[in-house]
């Protein structure tokens, strides 16, 4: 919201004036527009050519687009695409509904309860990805040493090779994310649930509603703008999923895990093909932007209440 | 019968919430209550869920195998330089862009938030080139530091946070012949401070959790940070469940206290921007 209201504005020689009345806001913009054309649209740039090009220090080649053309022969991208939309598919919808779900339960609990919950939930968040993977592999240790192997043991089954086998390696993957932190999710959505006017569901006693129409005709649709944002953001992470693939399965096996991003960081630094790299990189770029573009459609028709 | 139905419904929303809060916690549970049982040694082969022998076997050999002090002196030093440039940077474009008219203000801030959905694996690559080829900066604190001075989401909720200050008291300080940076200084900042608060332990709880740029620009064991060094030893040692516990430990034991000491922050400080965004 731009607030300041017009200020004064005396007269004074053109160029000196506009210096005078606006440089020092050009001043605070300074360094993250210096930073952003040096590491935002520079490498863009030179992204977008090298995508073009077969790369080599000693100086690149020109060679159209082959990597467009390699890259969507590469079965192993294929993969990758499957994968990383499985992965967005079995984590970000489900993650919303368990976020909602627990967000829905601690509004009923007291103010002290309440605030025990969301720092229980929220713990996760400040451990790092490296932590929680070291944590969940040895979670998932294939002997009966493991913890999870451990549990279902408790109902007679066997232990399962969770992450070294292709049908449960992306699975075990989704999993763990489940049940990592949805403590600021359920914030958002508490302090949304906490903006909702009591005098909607008083109004809706009145008319007999069922508590199952509050919901759908009250609650849910007050509730969009936190969920799409919880979506737009989650679908972006969860694309970009990296560091639990790169410490836990190494995108294998057989492929059953490598994400999209984690063949980018493969293609450019196991073998050295930043052309190829690129090229990949583009693609995920674009998906992202689309489905974001997608999702801002959405926020312009923003709930009033 | 109406206060029933509250009564159920709140049995069964303390059962699922607790069962749940479980499921959080024993991940967290199980690295640190691993992290205290040597299984190396015969008596807990197998780690136990409430051990009887503890011992900080597994701690002795994480810190004698790696260069772990130096590591957790490089993310101290890295996060808390992040958190003062991004926090200075910040609060001063976030507070250009919501409260000083300029042309090409609306513009300029719309280009810089567009960035936030390129992935950063676009730039990934050429940012390496330019960082290591180019500038000659390959395994350096410069290098580790210079892409993140000041990103563009914390400028967004500075500027969110800012727009919501009284355009009042700038007007009256400009009138008191305050300098622009003045009033940014003597009067914005000192009303901003929740904000700032926020900001900052943010962003030192990103910058000491972030991996791969660390991981990409450094190549020797004494310029690792902590995740980094933890990566590389899970890649080095992945048999030893106890230092592996141990390690991960260490590593986020100091967000954890930080965490439980400033828990107000990080509970309400979410909503800051993010909402109305």
């Amino acid at each position: 919201m731009q607030t300041a209201p017009a200020q004064a504005r005396p007269s004074r020689p053109p160029m000196k004036g506009y210096w005078r009345e606006y440089g020092w806001a050009y001043l605070f913009i300074l360094a993250p527009v210096l930073l952003f054309l040096v590491f935002t649209l520079y490498p863009v740039a030179s992204a977008f050519l090298m995508s073009f090009q077969e790369y080599s220090v000693m100086g690149s080649e020109w060679i159209g687009t082959d990597n467009y053309t390699r890259m969507v022969q590469d079965e192993v991208f294929w993969k990758s695409m499957r994968n990383t939309v499985l992965f967005t598919i079995g984590t970000v919808p489900v993650n919303i509904v368990i976020t909602y779900g627990l967000s829905f339960f601690i509004f009923q609990m007291k103010n002290k309860w309440q605030t025990f919950f969301k720092a229980t939930m929220y713990l996760p968040a400040v451990a790092s990805g490296v932590t929680i993977s070291v944590v969940w592999l040895a979670i998932y240790d294939p002997t009966n040493a493991g913890l999870l192997n451990r549990f279902i043991g408790l109902f007679g089954f066997d232990p399962v090779i969770w992450l070294g086998k292709s049908d449960t390696a992306l699975f075990s993957l989704i999993l763990m994310n489940w049940l990592g932190s949805h403590g600021a999710g359920i914030i958002l959505y508490l302090a949304a649930m906490g903006g909702i006017p009591k005098s909607l569901y008083e109004a809706a006693d009145i008319d007999h509603a069922s508590g199952w129409s509050k919901f759908w005709r009250i609650t849910w649709p007050l509730m969009k703008p936190t969920t799409l944002y919880l979506l737009v953001t989650g679908v972006i992470t969860s694309f970009q999923v990296f560091i639990s693939v790169y410490l836990m399965t190494q995108g294998g096996p057989n492929f059953a895990t490598t994400t999209i991003a984690y063949l980018i960081y493969s293609t450019a630094f196991n073998f050295y093909e930043f052309g190829l790299a690129a090229a990949q990189s583009f693609v995920l770029a674009a998906l992202i932007i689309v489905i974001s573009i997608i999702q801002f459609k959405y926020f312009s028709s923003d709930v009033e209440y | 019968m109406k206060s029933r139905s509250k009564v159920i419904m709140l049995i069964v929303a303390s059962v699922i919430l607790v069962v749940w809060s479980v499921l959080t916690i024993i991940p967290m549970y199980w690295m640190l209550i691993g992290s205290v049982q040597d299984t190396k040694s015969a008596a807990s082969f197998i780690p136990k869920m409430i051990p009887d022998v503890l011992s900080v076997a597994p701690y002795e050999r994480f810190f004698g195998k790696t260069n772990v002090m130096r590591w957790l002196f490089n993310s101290l030093l890295i996060s808390t330089i992040l958190t003062v440039t991004n926090v200075f940077l910040a609060s001063l474009a976030g507070y250009a862009f919501a409260k000083l008219k300029f042309p090409g203000n609306k513009a300029v801030f719309w280009v810089l938030l567009s960035t936030m959905m390129i992935p950063a694996q676009v730039t990934l690559i050429p940012l390496y080139i330019l960082m290591i080829d180019v500038f000659d900066l390959g395994n350096t604190y410069t290098a580790i530091l210079l892409p993140g001075i000041v990103s563009v989401g914390n400028i967004f909720l500075m500027k969110q946070y800012m727009s919501s200050l009284p355009t009042s008291l700038i007007h009256a300080a400009r009138i008191d012949a305050c300098g622009e940076f003045g009033i940014f200084w003597k009067v914005i900042l000192p009303m901003a401070k929740p904000g700032l608060a926020v900001l900052a332990i943010f962003t030192f709880v990103a910058s000491w959790n972030d991996f791969f740029w660390p991981f990409l620009v450094t190549n020797s064991a004494e310029m690792r940070t902590i995740q980094v060094g933890l990566a590389s030893f899970v890649y080095a040692d992945t048999t030893d469940f106890g230092a592996l516990m141990a390690g991960a430990t260490v590593a986020a034991l100091p967000m954890m206290i930080l965490f439980f000491s400033l828990q107000r922050y990080f509970l309400q400080g979410i909503t800051i921007g993010a909402v109305k965004g």
